[in-house]
């Protein structure tokens, strides 16, 4: 697991858990990303600090239409940082 | 910014513990105690901890409580023993805080003990008839289908009746009104205990009346679950349409919760969706609100048996803050049935020598830092005491609200160690694990470490492998230590 690997992902990217909820920081990428299902939004649900512009990260497929992405990772914890980083694809 | 500050955490820990490390025992070894132990693995090098656990199977609920046919819930269970192969980590299965070592013992033999052993108890509804036979807490009726060697004599009726009555509405609710309708041919293939799937085979439970006593802006359960209850094949559902009304404090709740606004358009949608009526053999789920029971009724044939409830009508009242309770009207009707499920809320046991709020059923606490008393009053902390899950916040919540609450107990554990707040017991050298081991030794407790419990999994998954199941449990104390303890 990489220093930069902040992002929990406690269910592997099954729609089971939110722990891996970021914000997307820019209204004109959110836009440019799929509706969450009603299956992603049970899950945003119950996330700590959901915004109008939040998604679960296990959700967001990496593409070149998304070069220069940023994300928020909520301010839960004291040793979070925000920072600008693209998920790598998996 | 953030590793920065990680690392600065990290080097000052290093140098209060010079010369010996931090020892940490935790309590309980679900995801409170996991999570904990993770991140005070991370972020205190050096540091030993010990998870001690009086099941020989590690996980708390995520084995013993998430359903059978939640499999994908239970993923996390790879993250956890991750943490427990850590080789500064080492769990110990089958030893009891406060029969097989007490709490002041392992204050003694660690610098840090962190209590997150969670809420073996119920909510009890406190009416006449709660005792008689067929009235079960959903916790041991979870407990029973889910193999919990404390479950295994439940033995509930399911064969006396047609109608299961549960109380309360939220997800633990939910699941237990899903694996009484449910196919058994769907749970066949699931890791339920097989006692279990053999009684529901037999059962003749074939409607389920879900009871709440406010309405469905208040239901407690979360969407995805409701979701999949609703999407039950060939399930009659029932939802009064004079329920949906909605009332303009109701409004005011559903702008300010994202939660209960799905919920209720959830409920709003299955109302008015599907048949009026079941079509023949058909089973039914009902969803009942504004009702609260008001006792139970005992059968006339079957003296000491319940034969139903006896409810009362209730509207909402405001108290202040956006919040509406539950108010009795007078009126009353009866709901006959041959089983109770109570589902209104776990409840923490207290030990010996542990303050304990008995009115919330948590360890006083701020933060995670346990208060030496329940008076409210400033008063000390119990240092190098801590508290995690849900003895801390009570029993709310999901497994991810755990990291959170890990993260914060952590965090005032970290800050009392740069402080110096603990410096009078890290400044000496605890006998930590290995004093654990002799004095469980010594009273011939047969500790279960991970490597066992590894045993007990194998055998499991290969049992399960017999019959298409994940896992076939194993469901006694015997059987369990037998498994753990074969070389």
């Amino acid at each position: 697991m990489s220093v930069y690997t902040v992002v929990s992902g406690a269910c592997e990217g099954s729609l089971a858990c939110s722990t891996c909820h970021v914000i997307v920081m820019d209204m004109e990428y959110y836009n440019k990303l799929e509706d969450p299902t009603d299956e992603e939004n049970d899950m945003l649900d119950l996330a700590f600090g959901l915004t109008e512009t939040s998604r679960l990260g296990c959700q967001i497929v990496a593409s070149p239409e998304l070069d220069g992405i940023r994300l928020a990772i909520p301010a839960a914890t004291r040793n979070f940082a925000v920072d600008g980083y693209v998920p790598k694809p998996h | 910014m953030a590793i920065f500050r990680a690392r600065r955490v990290l080097w000052r820990s290093f140098s209060t513990i010079s010369s010996h490390p931090l020892r940490v025992c935790i309590v309980g070894s679900g995801p409170a105690g996991f999570y904990t132990a993770e991140k005070i693995l991370k972020t205190h090098q050096g540091s030993q901890v010990d998870i001690i656990d009086r099941l020989p199977t590690p996980y708390g609920l995520v084995r013993s409580g998430v359903a059978p046919d939640h499999p994908e819930t239970k993923n996390v269970i790879n993250q956890f023993s991750r943490v427990a192969q850590n080789g500064r980590c080492s769990f110990f299965g089958n030893v009891a805080l406060g029969s097989s070592i007490s709490l002041v013992e392992l204050r003694e033999l660690y610098h840090v003990v962190v209590l997150a052993y969670g809420a073996e108890s119920d909510r009890v509804v406190g009416i006449p008839g709660e005792d008689l036979k067929g009235v079960h807490s959903a916790r041991e009726f979870v407990w029973w289908y889910n193999g919990h060697p404390d479950g295994r004599n439940l033995d509930p009726d399911l064969k006396n009746t047609d109608t299961a009555v549960i109380l309360g509405q939220g997800n633990v609710a939910l699941d237990v009104a899903r694996i009484l309708l449910r196919p058994t041919s769907e749970l066949a293939i699931t890791d339920i205990a097989s006692h279990a799937l053999t009684a529901l085979e037999q059962s003749s439970i074939r409607k389920v009346y879900l009871v709440g006593r406010r309405g469905p802006v208040q239901a407690a359960c979360t969407a995805k679950e409701l979701r999949e209850v609703l999407g039950i094949k060939d399930l009659y559902i029932h939802i009064k349409e004079t329920d949906l009304k909605i009332t303009p404090a109701d409004e005011e709740e559903m702008k300010n919760s994202r939660i209960h606004r799905r919920i209720y358009e959830l409920l709003s949608k299955a109302a008015t969706a599907g048949p009026s009526q079941p079509s023949s053999g058909q089973r039914e789920l009902h969803f009942v609100f504004f009702r609260q029971p008001d006792r139970f009724l005992e059968s006339y044939d079957k003296k000491g048996y319940v034969s139903g409830v006896h409810l009362e009508k209730t509207g909402l009242k405001g108290i202040g803050s956006g919040k509406q309770i539950a108010i009795g009207t007078g009126q009353f009707e009866n709901l006959s049935c041959g089983i109770v499920l109570k589902s209104i809320g776990y409840k923490s046991v207290p030990v010996d020598d542990l303050p304990f709020d008995n009115q919330k059923g948590v360890v006083p606490n701020v933060k995670g830092r346990v208060l030496s008393d329940n008076s409210g009053y400033p008063t000390s902390f119990e240092n190098g005491l801590y508290v995690c899950g849900w003895l801390k916040r009570g029993p709310t919540g999901i497994i991810a609200t755990n990291l959170y609450c890990a993260e914060e107990t952590v965090a005032s554990l970290s800050e009392d160690l740069e402080l110096g707040v603990l410096a009078s017991t890290t400044r000496l050298p605890k006998l930590g694990r290995d004093g654990l081991l002799q004095i469980l030794d010594n009273r011939n407790v047969r500790v279960v470490p991970f490597s066992a419990w590894e045993r007990i999994d194998k055998e499991e998954k290969r049992l399960g492998s017999l019959r298409n199941k994940p896992r076939e449990k194993l469901t006694s104390w015997e059987e369990l230590l037998k498994v753990a303890g074969s070389e």
